[in-house]
């Protein structure tokens, strides 16, 4: 990469002709950067689709595997939908109150020193591997008690709570400080002014970010490895015992041997893949909804 | 002038209710905080029987041996293959994403500009471990049967470019995947560099008649120089952090191997591959202390990512914006 800007020897018009190529081919590679990537996402997720879509039924949904299978017997993945449901609800119930709290702290109290340390941890702990988590509540909370739910959904919370806090922030400060003017100009104590004046304005903003923290960590599978992953076949709802989960469910059954586990994997892959794409694509049309929304009432 | 009178009787009525909003506030960010030293913590408490037994030998001992009574553990062969799948799946990734990146910013017509940026951001969106799924069941295949020999026969002089791999799980495999993983990171923070790029700047360099790709080498990329490094560093970092996907991929060889097509491991994918326990006390204590190594090694990264970010946004008085938020 060219560092030194522009001097008066590139701009000869005696070597347009050649400067002309040297750019007609530049704008074919990044024409061609742009295929490959969009290439790359068609390709994943048409695989995924096309395995995913035959084998996908109501037994995926409603049936527990049978452990010890012989021959095409009916079984499904309704263990990893109900974990998932369950370790990916609490870990959203532990994270959205706290990452708010932080948010609210930030940008609303915390001196510029204390705002700036705290913004870090929440960097470092976004950039805590998936897989580092999963050690550390292994280390914190299985170690001597076993998997369980609640390992599981904090361990998420871990990988959530960035994330909330964050998006969080950014809405905070989108709120114009001549609102917070007039609400503490009329003699409003500034904890009311920030939760009833302020955090309403940011209410569209919060469930956007939240649910894009929801689909960014029910597709993890590294922080569940160590915390809830050694499991039955049996459906369970309580976090007391450890949780199957979706994206362990098709990291398991990528590995076997067998290819009806290998169908099963392809049809929870496009499950998943729906879902997120989903929450996904609601949380962007919130979030343009919500900001066109904030600038007309100003 | 003369004091402030009455509205001040209701302020100091709800101070408490600041001083407990404060309070329950600065809490949660302390909560924040506390996590992190945890982290820390656990990680090198739990690994301190390996630290204790090997040392800082440990880091780079190529050898894996669970066998009781023999037992011997370094990380030497993770970290080079963590090395070998993150930095090339960099090198090949950057070239791309830089290049997504000026297509998105300079020369996609409108119609095309929303879309593809949109569908950039979903393959960031897609799980690790159903990109992993794919790369065992479809990529790795293809690759074995496909692009291994024949780069085998062109350039099997090299030798990177060793005998095909007969699962299709290799090196090569985990590199592509991780290539596919960190080409939306880089390219969407890239986008928002060159987004940030003052209209001046190129509206100048295209008035002294330069033509696009001048002005893209001649003041584009030297504007935001600074964070694509840093967005190179994040990606970097993202590389060496995956576990799940190249777990799946690389096949768990232990060993120094040269040879691009032949099997691997790295420090996140051989913790991830033991998930189902270890046997001894040590064995465990050793994967944790590979955890540590991790943590130290993507935690430098992101701490130079930041480094860099507040370095330029100081130089250039605007904000470059996403810390590690990618």
């Amino acid at each position: 990469m060219s560092t030194h800007g522009i001097t008066r020897a590139d701009l000869q018009l005696v070597h347009l002709p050649r400067r002309r190529r040297i750019n007609r081919a530049m704008e074919l590679l990044a024409w061609l950067a742009a295929t490959i990537a969009v290439a790359a996402l068609v390709v994943v997720v048409w695989s995924v689709a096309k395995r995913g879509a035959p084998a996908l039924n109501l037994d995926l949904l409603t049936r527990a595997p049978v452990a010890f299978a012989l021959g095409p017997v009916k079984q499904g993945l309704a263990n990893a939908f109900a974990g998932s449901l369950v370790l990916v609800g609490l870990a959203t119930l532990m994270t959205v109150p706290v990452g708010i709290l932080i948010a609210v702290y930030l940008t609303e109290y915390a001196r510029p020193s204390i705002r700036s340390a705290v913004s870090l941890a929440l960097d470092v702990l976004n950039g805590v591997p998936a897989i580092v988590i999963a050690i550390f509540v292994f280390g914190l909370l299985v170690v001597g008690h076993g998997q369980s739910g609640w390992a599981g959904s904090f361990a998420l919370a871990c990988l959530m709570l960035p994330l909330v806090a964050r998006s969080t922030m950014e809405v905070l400060l989108l709120v114009p400080v001549s609102l917070r003017e007039a609400s503490l100009g009329l003699g409003v104590p500034r904890w009311r002014t920030t939760l009833s004046i302020v955090l309403p304005q940011t209410l569209g903003g919060i469930v956007t970010g939240t649910v894009l923290a929801v689909a960014r960590v029910a597709g993890e599978t590294a922080p569940l490895l160590f915390t809830s992953s050694i499991v039955g076949t049996q459906v369970g709802w309580s976090p007391n015992h450890a949780l199957q989960s979706i994206p362990v469910a098709i990291y398991e059954l990528s590995e076997s041997a067998d290819p009806a586990d290998h169908a099963r994997a392809w049809a929870a892959a496009t499950v998943l893949l729906v879902f997120i794409l989903l929450t996904s694509l609601t949380a962007r049309w919130l979030a343009t909804r919500g900001r066109r929304r904030l600038s007309t009432s100003r | 002038m003369s004091a402030v009178p009455a509205p001040r009787l209701t302020a100091r009525r709800f101070r408490a209710g600041d001083a407990a909003l404060q309070l329950v506030a600065g809490a949660a960010a302390l909560a924040a905080c506390v996590v992190v030293a945890l982290i820390v913590w656990k990680v090198v408490d739990g690994s301190l029987p390996s630290i204790h037994a090997y040392g800082i030998r440990f880091v780079w001992r190529v050898a894996w041996n669970p066998v009781l009574g023999h037992e011997l553990y370094g990380a030497g062969s993770f970290l080079f293959g963590t090395a070998v799948t993150s930095l090339v799946a960099l090198l090949t990734a950057a070239p791309l994403a830089i290049g997504v990146a000026l297509f998105l910013t300079e020369l996609a017509p409108r119609f095309l500009r929303g879309a593809v940026t949109a569908l950039v951001e979903t393959l960031a969106a897609i799980p690790s471990v159903v990109i992993g799924l794919w790369g065992i069941l479809v990529l790795g295949p293809v690759l074995r049967d496909d692009v291994e020999p024949a780069l085998h026969t062109a350039l099997g002089f090299i030798p990177l470019f060793g005998p095909a791999s007969a699962s299709g799980s290799s090196v090569f495999t985990a590199i592509v995947v991780l290539t596919i993983m960190i080409l939306p990171i880089v390219s969407s923070i890239s986008r928002e560099l060159f987004l940030g790029v003052p209209r001046e700047l190129r509206e100048g360099a295209l008035a002294l008649g330069t033509t696009r790709w001048e002005m893209v080498r001649g003041v584009v990329l030297p504007y935001a120089r600074g964070g694509i490094a840093a967005a190179l560093i994040l990606g970097l970092g993202r590389a060496i952090g995956e576990a799940i996907a190249v777990s799946q991929v690389i096949g768990g060889v232990v060993g120094i191997h040269w040879s691009l097509f032949s099997g691997g491991d790295t420090l996140g994918s051989k913790i991830a591959e033991s998930y189902q326990g270890g046997t001894t006390k040590l064995q465990v204590a050793s994967l944790i202390y590979l955890g540590l190594v991790l943590l130290v090694f993507s935690l430098s990264m992101n701490l130079a990512a930041q480094w860099i970010v507040r370095r330029v946004a100081r130089r250039q008085g605007v904000g470059t914006n996403r810390g590690g938020l990618a």
